[in-house]
Order: C-alpha cells, then structure tokens, then sequence
C-alpha cells in the first residue's frame, strides 16, 4: 500500500513539473525584453500595440457572435430532440460530433472552394460576408461542446413538464423557450459560451485562412518577428482560458448549490 | 411513419401533420449543419474524384503517392501516434494516481480544473511557451547548461522536430487523456478488487485478469480520440516550425494558401487523405465507447 502511495505521489510530481515548467519558463522569458534586468516591459510593449487591440476586440465580438448563433440554434434544436423527436437524437449528436472527427483545416477549405466568388452564395466577396462564414466556422467547431453542454442541462430538468405546464397557462413556443426552458438551462448554457469562449479567442486556422484579422493570425504574425513579446502573449493567453475554465467551475457550483437536495 | 401511410382516417392525418411540424423544428439544425458541415466536407470528397473539367478520375488519389506528399502523412502520422501513445500511458498514470492512489483529496478536483484548462491551452499560444521554455534561449535549455552542463542542443535535440513537437503536444494530449480516463476509473468498483483479493490474487493479478480487460476499449478508444486530435492539429506545429517541419495539416494550409502542389484536385485528394484517417480512428473509437459501456454500468 505505502509502495503505490509513493509511485503515485511520483507521477503527480512529474506530471506537474512538466505542466508548470513551460508556464515558468514563458514567465520568466517574457520578463526578459530589458536587458539584465526584470521588467513587464514586453506586457507594456503588447498591451500599448494598436494591432494587439484591434484583433483582441475582433475575437472578443467573434466569440460573442459564436455564442449568440450557437445557443439560437443548439438551444431550441436539442430541446425539440429531447421533447418531440427522441429518435433523432443519435442522428443529431453524430452531427454535432462531427467537428471532432473532420479537421478544421478541411472544413475550411471545403468554405473556401464552396463560397468563393464564382460560387452561389459568394460569401468571401465581401467583408461581411468573410465574417459571417467565420463566425459559423466556429460555431461549427463549438458544436460539440455547446451541443453537449445543453443536452446535459436539458436532462437534468423534466422538459415535458415544464412545457405542458407553461402550454396549459397559454404560453407559446417562444415564450417556453425564452422565459421557462432557457432560464433552467442558463447555468449549462453558459458553462458552454465560457468553453466557447476559450476556442473562438485564440482559434488560428480558420480566421488564417479566411484573412480575417483575428488574434490567433496576430498571435502567429507576432511569434514569427518578435523574441520576447511572444511570450508575454502567451501567460496572457493561459490567463483568459484558465479565467474562462475558472467561469466555468463557478457557474457549476452555483448550479449545484441552488438545487434543491 | 410516412404521411401517406397514416392518411386514411381523421385522426391519422391530424397525428401526421403534428409529425410534420415536429420535424420543422430541426430543420435550422440540419440546413446549417448541411451548409457548414456536410457540404463543405462532401464537396472536397467529390473534388478528390474529379479533374479538373470535372470528370471522373482516380488520378488524384494516386497522385497521393507522390514522395513529398507520402513523407508528410508518415510524419504526421508517427507524431500522432507517438504523442497519443505516450499522451495515453502518462495520462492514465496521473489519472490513476488522482483516483485510486490514495493521495489527498484535493489532488483530484486540483487536477481536473487544471486538465480543463491545459487541454483548450493548444495552438499558438502553446508554441510559443514551448520556445520560451526548451528553444535555443529557453529556460530550460539554460537551466542545463548552467546547472547540468548539458548542452541541449548539441546533443542534436531540436524543439522544431518530431521529438519537440511530440513533446510539446503532450501538453494538451495528457489532460485530454485524464479528463477522458478519470471517469472510467471511477468505473472501477470497489468490489471487484476486493473480490479478487478474496480470491487470492495479486495486484498484478487483478490488473491484468480485472481492471485491464474492462479498461481496455476505453484505453484504446481514448488513445484513439487522441491520435485524431493530433493528426488534425495546425495551428501549434505552423506557429513552432513555420513550414519547416512537412506535414499533412502544414502540407495542406500551404496549398490552400497557393496552391503549392499545382494542382487543386490533389489538394482535394490531401483532404479526402485526412478525413480517411481521423474518420477511420473515429469509427474505431465510437464502437470500441459502445463496447466499453456495457461493462461500466
């Protein structure tokens, strides 16, 4: 007993020592740019760049657009799946699996040659267009992870109950959805739009190849013309996704403390 | 059940118009679905079968064959098997200690918030802490030769190679692993080994003759999920290499950029190459999940 005791007190050690290495090295070489000295000069440097707050801002509006979109249209759907259409909910969380099995890099080629300008709906002509396709983009690569946040929350309350209660004092789709199902769900829903949030910030390969200026493209210009600022961006970084996981957990633990039992 | 098949009697059509409005209600899921998922990804299978005028051919598939195209598969390859190989057995160690080691219970809650978060810290972000760490300036370079006297890089490592990109996607398979495996450990009961005990049997025993046959399928499929995640990862190699380093995921975004094989039904081919492969591990994934749940419940 005492034996695996310290064979797993080893493997946590290790395990750690590789995980926060990196984080004090990024550390340490961030703090480097002033020479012979420690200084948050590359912080200065990075924060003060116009460049680093226009596609900061650009992913921030980015993610916010995912989430709209992605809760509009997983919301209702795995409501309805789970209320109406119960048969279809392999068929739909195969779709929403989906992202996972089909690289992003070959998603957004198939975009690419799909909405082009010679195309149907030429989506890439304009400026707007670009953004959209982006922002579905994304909520493609969320779908997964938002798709199966929803679904956990929708299970965990009685759906038809709720509905035949709020359809027999005369409620709408719409205000069942919006004012009944959405408020029982928020906690779920939001713990989704934080994981959201943490792809769309930092997500390089799409926004790369659609030329939009996002960070993670600006993150990639950066690290291949700057030694120190590179780093700096990096803990910044760490420190939205692990704010964003942090949301998440605290989202959680307010779910779990307001239910009864 | 079809409109036609219900139609004959008043009620039968009142239930199958209801049914028609059920399946209106997915309708936004599936169009968008189809429009950003299905057709861009079936318009590049088609492409793979097509020349250029739009014919028929296999040419494109056999252009695969070519040895640049060949090698950057195989690197591709052997570091999304070598990261989810070892990705798997540190994860399942670490995960294994957070469970039934024995340690204190803050460890577990500690390491899953953490996996949490090292898991989404991937791409660009990830690179550049790997250079700031192991590069030619990098603290831990530093600290070797300062402290160790090792010089790292004449020892002919190199963070911009298979070994260093390895290493670096370890940082997001491992946590993946662990968030996947804790689960299935929890699986374990408590039960079963001390039956085995009871039994006579060793820890060895029990772990190979127990635990393991169950663990297996969710071992594999979750080594599998993380072949996948690898094999389709860009953004960290491209940002540690630039295009150094040939593979598939840096092949392909050159050639979407410019078109660098001349020839875009091959591009197709490339990624009708890829999803082949993540489809292919994924498959092997979702059967070996299905097998894997009928033992933990």
């Amino acid at each position: 007993m005492r034996r695996s005791r310290f064979g797993s007190w080893l493997a946590i050690t290790l395990g750690s020592l590789y995980f926060i290495v990196p984080l004090i090295g990024t550390f340490e070489f961030s703090l480097r740019m002033k020479r012979g000295t420690y200084s948050f000069e590359a912080y200065r440097v990075v924060l003060a760049d116009p460049h680093f707050q226009a596609s900061f801002t650009y992913s921030t509006l980015l993610a916010l657009a995912t989430i709209a979109v992605g809760t509009i249209l997983v919301v209702p759907t795995a409501y309805w799946v789970q209320l109406r259409l119960r048969r279809l909910r392999p068929v739909v969380e195969f779709i929403t699996l989906m992202p996972l099995v089909i690289p992003a890099i070959v998603i957004v080629f198939g975009y690419i040659r799909l909405y082009n300008s010679q195309s149907i709906l030429p989506l890439t002509d304009s400026s707007f267009g670009t953004d959209a396709l982006l922002c579905f983009g994304c909520v493609t690569l969320a779908l997964p992870y938002l798709y199966r946040s929803v679904d956990t929350g929708l299970r965990a309350i009685d759906v038809r109950t709720l509905t035949e209660a709020a359809e027999s004092l005369g409620a709408g789709w719409f205000t069942i959805l919006t004012r009944v199902i959405f408020p029982n769900i928020r906690s779920a829903v939001l713990s989704g739009a934080f994981l959201t949030f943490a792809i769309v910030i930092g997500e390089f390969t799409f926004a790369s190849l659609l030329n939009r200026p996002a960070f993670g493209p600006y993150l990639q210009l950066v690290g291949a013309n700057r030694a120190y600022e590179p780093a700096a961006l990096a803990i910044i970084a760490f420190v939205v996704t692990w704010a964003c996981m942090g949301l998440i957990q605290v989202v959680g633990t307010v779910r779990d403390a307001g239910r009864p039992k | 059940m079809s409109v036609a098949e219900s139609g004959s009697t008043t009620a039968g059509v009142r239930a199958s118009s209801a049914s028609v409005l059920a399946w209106l209600g997915v309708v936004p899921f599936f169009l968008f679905a189809g429009l950003f998922l299905i057709l861009p990804t079936g318009f590049l299978i088609v492409g793979a079968f097509q020349d250029a005028q739009g014919h028929f051919t296999l040419a494109n598939l056999a252009g695969l064959a070519h040895p640049s195209i060949v090698k950057a598969y195989t690197i591709s390859l052997e570091i999304s098997v070598a990261s989810a190989l070892a990705g798997a057995a540190i994860g399942f160690a670490l995960a294994h200690a957070a469970v039934l080691g024995g340690l204190p219970a803050w460890i577990r809650p500690t390491l899953s918030t953490f996996c949490g978060v090292a898991s989404q810290f991937a791409g660009v972000p990830l690179a550049f802490a790997f250079l700031a760490t192991l590069g030619r300036t990098g603290l831990v370079t530093w600290a070797l030769m300062q402290w160790g006297g090792i010089n790292l890089y004449a020892t002919g490592f190199n963070l911009l190679t298979f070994t260093g990109l390895t290493l670096t996607y370890l940082y997001f398979q491992i946590p993946l692993m662990v968030l996947i495996l804790t689960p299935a450990l929890d699986g374990l009961r408590r039960e079963w080994r001390e039956a085995a005990e009871t039994l006579g049997a060793s820890t060895g025993q029990y772990w190979r003759q127990v635990a393991l046959p169950i663990l297996w399928p969710s071992l594999l499929g979750a080594t599998l999920l993380l072949f996948a995640n690898a094999f389709g990862a860009v953004a960290t190699a491209y940002a540690l290499t630039g295009s150094s380093l040939n593979i598939v995921t840096i092949l392909l975004y050159a050639q979407i950029r410019g078109d660098v094989l001349h020839d875009q039904n091959l591009g197709y081919a490339l990624a009708l190459g890829m999803i082949v492969i993540t489809g292919l591990s994924n498959v092997a994934y979702i059967w070996l999940r299905s097998w894997a749940e009928r033992w933990i419940r």
